[in-house]
C-alpha cells in the first residue's frame, strides 16, 4: 500500500488544481466544480492524517463536509439558475453592474 | 457496541431556542393567516428569549460534546452582541419587506438559522464546529443576499458572496486539515497543548496561514475584502445591515478564540501577519470610501476600514486589546446597523435612496431622521461621547501599552481621514439644497424602534463605557490564562 506522504500529495495537487480552477474559469458552474474540487482534497487530507494518526477523527470530520458540501450545492446551484432566469447567460464576467 | 457520548444540549440551549424559532416559522408560514406580518413578531420574540437566556448564563460555564461547544462568558458576551444584530435585522425587515413585496416565511426563518449559526461559531470550541457554524451562517445569508429574485444587483450580490465564501471556506477547510495533521485534533485545547511542544511547526504554519485567508474573507479584510461592497449594495438593505454586523462578529469571536487559544504558540507569527493586514485593511479601505457616492457601499468601505481598526486590539493582544476588540464590535454593531437602518428608511419615487445627492437638504424636511443619521455618521468617525469614540480610544489604547506606537499613529490619521467622507454625508444633509427626485422617509414604526435602540445604543456605550469595558475584559480573561 502507499504511503500517506503520496495521498498527501495528491490531496495538495488536488487543492492547487481547485484554486487555479477557480481563478482562471469564468463560467460559475465550472468554478463551483473546483470549489467542490478544494473540499475534497481537504476530505483526502483528513483521511489520510487520520489514518497516519490512528484516530477516526478525521474521517468523521468527512462526513460532515460532505453533508455541507451537500447543503451548499443545493444553495450555489438555487443561485446560479436565478441569475441565469434574469440573464440567459452564464459567465462570471457578466456580474460587473457594480463596480468600485 | 460502542456506547453513546453524554449529550448535554444545555450548552447549545440560546443557539437552539434560535433555530427553533427559525422551523418554528416556517411551519407558521403554511397556515393561515396570509398576512406574512406576524412572522417577524415570533422571530423576533425568539431573538429576545435567545438574548435574554444568553443574559440569564452569565457565568455559568458549560462544556458539552467533548470541549466542542463552550457556553462560557466569552461566548454569551457575542451571544448578545449577535442577538442585537439579528434583532435590528428583523425590526428593520418588517415594513422594508412589505414595501418591496418579498414579505415570506423563508425570509425569516434563513435570518434564524444564520443567527444560530453565528451563535454556534461564538461557542465553538473545536475547528469543525468552527466550520459548521460558519457555513450555517455564510448559506443562509448567500440566499438572504438575494432575496431580491427579480433584481439583477440582488443577484449578483448573492453570487458573488457564494462564489467568493464557498471559496474561501475551501482555505478554511484545508488550513484545519493541515492542523489536525500536525497536531492531531482539531480541538483548541488539545491543538493548544500539541503545538506548544513542537513550536514552528511547518505544517502548522501553513495551516495556520490558510486559516487567516478563510477568516480574512469572512470578516472583509485587505485584500479579501473585494466581495464587501458589491455585496453590501446589492442586498436587501435589511440583509446588509446584519452581514455587516452579526456576521462580522460571529467570524471575530471564532478568529480571538482560534488565535489566541488554539495557536497561541504562534503568536509570533500571527501577529506579525495580522500588523500589516490591519494597516493594509485600514488605509485601503477608508482612501477607497472617499471616492464612493453610493452611501451603502461608502458604508461598505467604512466597515472594511472598522475591520483594520479591530485588528489593532487583536495584534496588541492580552486582555486589554482582546478586550477593546469586543467592546468595539459592541459599539459597532449598533452604530453599522442604525446607520444602515436610517437609509433603509429614506426612499426616491423610483427606488431606494443611496446617493449621497439623495440626501441633500433632508435636515429641513426630516430633522429627525437627518440627526439620527447624523449621531450615528459621527459614531463612526469617533466623536465623543459616542460609542464609536470610546471604542476606538479602548483599542488604540492598548495598541500603545502593548508597543505597537506605529500602528497606532496609522490608526489615527486613517480615523481623519475617515471623518472627510463621514462628515460629507452631514455636510449634505444640512447644508445643501435638495436637488433632483424628491426623497420621502417611509413611516415605520418597527424601524422607528430598531433606529431608537441602535441610539440608545450608541449614547449609553458613549457616556458610561466602564461597566462594558469591564463585562468585555471578564469575558477574555479566561481564555488568555
Amino acid at each position: 500500500m502507499a504511503p500517506e506522504s503520496w495521498y498527501l500529495a495528491l490531496s495538495a495537487v488536488l487543492f492547487c488544481i481547485g484554486v487555479v480552477g477557480v481563478i482562471v474559469r469564468r463560467n460559475p458552474l465550472v468554478i463551483f466544480m473546483s470549489i467542490e474540487v478544494m473540499l475534497n482534497a481537504a476530505n483526502l487530507a483528513f483521511v489520510a492524517f487520520g489514518h497516519r494518526l490512528g484516530t477516526a477523527d478525521g474521517q468523521a470530520v468527512v462526513f460532515f463536509v460532505m453533508a455541507v458540501a451537500a447543503a451548499e450545492v443545493a444553495v450555489g446551484l438555487a443561485i446560479i439558475v436565478a441569475i441565469f432566469r434574469l440573464r440567459r447567460r452564464l459567465s462570471v464576467d457578466d456580474l460587473s453592474l457594480m463596480r468600485w | 457496541m460502542i456506547p453513546a457520548p453524554p449529550v448535554a444540549l444545555g450548552a447549545l440551549l440560546p443557539a437552539l431556542i434560535v433555530f427553533g424559532t427559525g422551523v418554528l416559522v416556517l411551519l407558521l408560514d403554511l397556515v393561515p393567516p396570509r398576512t406574512k406580518d406576524h412572522l417577524g413578531g415570533v422571530a423576533l420574540a425568539g431573538i429576545v428569549i435567545a438574548l435574554l437566556g444568553s443574559i440569564s448564563l452569565w457565568n455559568h460555564e458549560t462544556r458539552a460534546f467533548r470541549d466542542m461547544v463552550l457556553l462560557d462568558n466569552y461566548a454569551l458576551f457575542f451571544h448578545v452582541v449577535i442577538c442585537y444584530a439579528a434583532a435590528l435585522a428583523v425590526l428593520l425587515s418588517i415594513d422594508y419587506l412589505r414595501r418591496n413585496g418579498v414579505e415570506s416565511g423563508e425570509y425569516y426563518a434563513l435570518l434564524l438559522f444564520s443567527t444560530a449559526g453565528m451563535m454556534l461559531l461564538a461557542s465553538a470550541g473545536d475547528l469543525l464546529i468552527v466550520f459548521l457554524g460558519i457555513e450555517l451562517m455564510s448559506l443562509s445569508l448567500y440566499v438572504l443576499a438575494g432575496l431580491f429574485k427579480m433584481r439583477l444587483a440582488s443577484g449578483e450580490a448573492s453570487m458573488k458572496y457564494f462564489l467568493l465564501g464557498a471559496f474561501a471556506t475551501g482555505f478554511l477547510l484545508y488550513g484545519i486539515a493541515l492542523i489536525y495533521g500536525a497536531t492531531g485534533s482539531t480541538n483548541f485545547d488539545r491543538i493548544a497543548a500539541a503545538a506548544a511542544a513542537r513550536p514552528r511547526d511547518t505544517l502548522v504554519t501553513i495551516g495556520l496561514g490558510l486559516l487567516l485567508v478563510g477568516f480574512g474573507f469572512k470578516i472583509s479584510s485587505v485584500p479579501f475584502h473585494m466581495w464587501a461592497p458589491d455585496v453590501y449594495e446589492g442586498a436587501p438593505t435589511s440583509v446588509t445591515a446584519l452581514i455587516a454586523t452579526g456576521s462580522k462578529a460571529a467570524a471575530f469571536a471564532a478568529l480571538i478564540r482560534v488565535l489566541t487559544v488554539a495557536l497561541r504558540a504562534a503568536q509570533p507569527d500571527w501577529s506579525v501577519l495580522l500588523w500589516a493586514v490591519a494597516a493594509v485593511t485600514m488605509t485601503a479601505g477608508n482612501v477607497i470610501a472617499i471616492a464612493q457616492s453610493n452611501l451603502k457601499r461608502m458604508l461598505a468601505y467604512s466597515s472594511i476600514a472598522h475591520v483594520g481598526y479591530m485588528l489593532v486590539g487583536l495584534v496588541a493582544g492580552g486582555v486589554p486589546g482582546a478586550g477593546a476588540v469586543l467592546f468595539y464590535l459592541l459599539a459597532y454593531t449598533f452604530t453599522t446597523a442604525g446607520a444602515f437602518g436610517a437609509i433603509l428608511l429614506v426612499e426616491r419615487s423610483d427606488g431606494e435612496a443611496v446617493e449621497v445627492g439623495d440626501y441633500a437638504g433632508l435636515a429641513r424636511r426630516h430633522p429627525v431622521l437627518a440627526a439620527t443619521l447624523g449621531l450615528f455618521l459621527l459614531s463612526l468617525v469617533g466623536i465623543p461621547p459616542l460609542a464609536g469614540f470610546v471604542g476606538k480610544f479602548y483599542l488604540f489604547g492598548s495598541a500603545v501599552r502593548a508597543g505597537y506606537l506605529w500602528l497606532t499613529v496609522i490608526g489615527v490619521l486613517n480615523s481623519a481621514i475617515a471623518a472627510y467622507y463621514y462628515l460629507r454625508v452631514i455636510v449634505y444633509m444640512y447644508m445643501r439644497e435638495p436637488e433632483g427626485v424628491e426623497v420621502r422617509l417611509v413611516p415605520s414604526f418597527a424601524g422607528g424602534v430598531a433606529l431608537a435602540i441602535a441610539l440608545v445604543g450608541i449614547v449609553l456605550l458613549g457616556v458610561m463605557p466602564a461597566p462594558f469595558a469591564d463585562l468585555a475584559q471578564v469575558a477574555v480573561a479566561p481564555l488568555l490564562r
